[in-house]
């Protein structure tokens, strides 16, 4: 038990006064060399350097780097993003977009799996419904930016608050099941409801989005409304997990007991975030809306959420941006490459999701990331 | 003057076994209690039933007069803290993150007070709690208690496995917070720290409190330590 003193999630351990005694004095005094043996293990301590000698390495690192190069790195990024419709084909500046849309809706939900310790499979239903209102305003009322994104926020906030309480109060893989059944009902909803979704044809012939009253018909100016929400999107999210509260956050994700131990009221704080990550994704869905302009039950069904999730862990589950990357290769490999593999996309993810369990636990971002967050 | 702390006929238990059969406790301001006993006498139980983490099944506890709420997060409110066995941190979040976390209410301690009383962790602010040493990482779980400037602190073995040097830093902070008017609960083993940094010697047995004393009666009277505790 003390070999892993701060790693137990648990705080009734069914461990005897004894057997803890007996650990716990292997554990402290005791020569530098064997110092590794003291680690807390489990998936915490995998994947990045654990001797005593390789941290002061690291360390130097982050400082000498300071902020500059992280924000550097951002704004090449983001510029390249923004002038890229002017070099690619329309094809490639709509798969762009696409993977655009996928990001947001993977970064949202890397705020509930990564940073809060929620592993949702049910967060395609918010992407869902925010896409169908989105659509919904677009047809009957207007589809002048901003809102339909707007409403899909609105929406997807709605339905996650709706939902939420039920599933925060759940923890570990009964949190993952009453996600994936509030997600399959709104599936049915969706399916079900013709009326208002167009039942399983989906809802169809929505209408470019308007800028000024000027519909953007060209893929390069979805692609420029789509970026420059998705950004906003990433702002929010990143700027809400570097908060006090993205660290309550993390507190909660690693051991919620001690949170409430001191204060915390903990379910109120993950069902926030679980509200914030539903409008999140529901403006995400509003992006899908104005992209594809045809909404489908798919989108907000099994097979999108654990997408999504797919997408969180190849890229490293906590990072915010490495679900981004996640998120942009499965979109390539479900788009661009499955197409050429017969439909064997999925089967390729597959693949790739193995090699990252085992090569990289903590997905693509912990390549980068030395310190543990 | 009533007590700070008042638990009267306390009973908790985990499913089908009861665990906490009747206690009775007062606790005055400024005072250190040592509670001692053997192995499964519900030491550690009774700790995380104050603080909410195990439900109480009857009994009550009241705090200042007040009746102490049963939800863990109102109870840290209402002024207690506890520094867990086992530690329990956030083995990715900083030190500096672990103490911005606790900080609440206002008080002696801030993260610049807290690291004045603990200069072992200030050097270490930016690192990962789970770098840390098992020293270092029981004075930033003791860290974490102060900063929430509690009414009452709950300490369970705190001196488990770790360095005699260790120990006087935790025996100083007891009796800081003692001298401050902050009564302490603590759960030892270790009856050197207890003997040290407590007035009073309470022996659990069963679930409940069999054995009260001073310190200095308790150390004298070695035939009843033996029966109670198997130790001279």
């Amino acid at each position: 038990m003390d070999g892993q003193p701060a790693g137990d999630a648990e705080e009734r351990s069914a461990a005897t006064d004894a057997e803890r005694r007996s650990m716990a004095r292997e554990a402290e005094p005791r020569p530098r060399g064997q110092e590794t043996a003291q680690r807390p293990v489990g998936p915490e301590a995998e994947g990045r350097p654990v001797g005593r000698e390789a941290q002061p390495r690291s360390v130097a690192r982050t400082a000498r780097h300071g902020p500059l190069l992280p924000a550097g790195l951002a704004a090449a990024v983001v510029a390249g993003l923004a002038a890229a419709p002017l070099f690619l084909a329309p094809f490639a500046t709509t798969t762009l977009t696409r993977i655009l849309v996928f990001a947001l809706l993977a970064v949202s939900l890397d705020l509930l799996v990564g940073v809060s310790g929620l592993p949702s499979l049910g967060h395609a239903a918010y992407f869902g419904a925010g896409a169908y209102a989105a659509g919904w305003i677009s047809i009957h009322t207007t589809s002048a930016v901003p809102l339909p994104l707007l409403a899909g926020a609105a929406t997807g906030a709605l339905a996650a608050a709706a939902t939420g309480w039920v599933a925060v109060r759940a923890h570990g893989v009964y949190f993952l099941m009453l996600t994936l059944a509030l997600g399959e009902l709104l599936h049915q909803l969706a399916q079900t409801w013709d009326s208002v979704t167009g039942g399983a044809n989906g809802m169809a012939a929505i209408p470019s989005a308007e800028l000024g009253g000027e519909p953007l018909r060209l893929a390069g100016y979805v692609y420029w409304y789509v970026l420059a929400a998705a950004l906003l999107g990433f702002l929010t999210l990143w700027l809400v997990a570097r908060s006090p509260y993205g660290a309550a956050l993390r507190g909660i994700r690693d051991n919620e007991p001690r949170m409430r131990a001191l204060g915390y009221p903990t379910r109120i704080y993950k069902y926030a975030a679980f509200v914030l990550a539903g409008a999140v994704a529901g403006a995400a869905g509003g992006l899908l809306a104005a992209q594809e302009r045809l909404v489908t039950p798919a989108d907000l069904g099994f097979t999108t959420a654990a997408l999504a999730l797919l997408a969180v862990v190849i890229g490293g589950a906590g990072s915010l941006w490495g679900a981004a990357l996640g998120a942009a290769l499965v979109i390539l490999v479900r788009d661009v490459i499955g197409p050429d593999l017969d439909g064997h996309g999925t089967l390729l993810l597959g693949v790739v999701f193995i090699a990252v369990v085992y090569l990289l636990p903590r997905g693509a971002a912990g390549l980068v990331r030395r310190r543990g967050r | 003057m009533t007590a700070l702390l008042e638990v009267r006929a306390l009973c908790a238990g985990y499913a089908g076994s009861q665990v906490l059969d009747g206690v009775d406790l007062d606790l005055e301001r400024g005072s250190g209690l040592g509670l001692l006993g053997r192995n499964g006498a519900g030491k550690s139980t009774l700790v995380l039933t104050l603080m909410g983490l195990v439900p109480a099944t009857s009994g009550t506890v009241r705090l200042d007069g007040a009746p102490l709420p049963r939800r863990p997060h109102l109870v840290a409110r209402a002024g207690v803290a506890v520094v867990p066995q086992g530690r329990r941190l956030w083995p990715p979040l900083t030190v500096a993150e672990h103490l911005r976390l606790a900080h609440r209410g206002t008080g002696t301690w801030t993260p610049a007070t807290v690291l004045d009383l603990l200069p072992q962790l200030a050097a270490r602010r930016h690192q990962p709690a789970a770098h840390l040493s098992g020293g270092e990482q029981q004075m930033l779980a003791i860290a974490r208690a102060l900063l929430t400037n509690p009414r009452l602190v709950l300490l369970d073995e705190p001196s488990d496995g770790l360095a005699p040097a260790v120990v006087d830093t935790i025996a100083e902070v007891v009796l800081r917070l003692r001298a401050e008017g902050v009564p302490v609960l603590l759960v030892e083993q270790d009856l050197r720290l207890a003997f040290t940094v407590c007035d009073e010697i309470a022996v659990m047995e069963r679930g409940t409190i069999v054995h009260r004393a001073a310190t200095a009666a308790f150390r004298a009277d070695p035939a009843t330590a033996h029966r109670l505790l198997g130790v001279a």
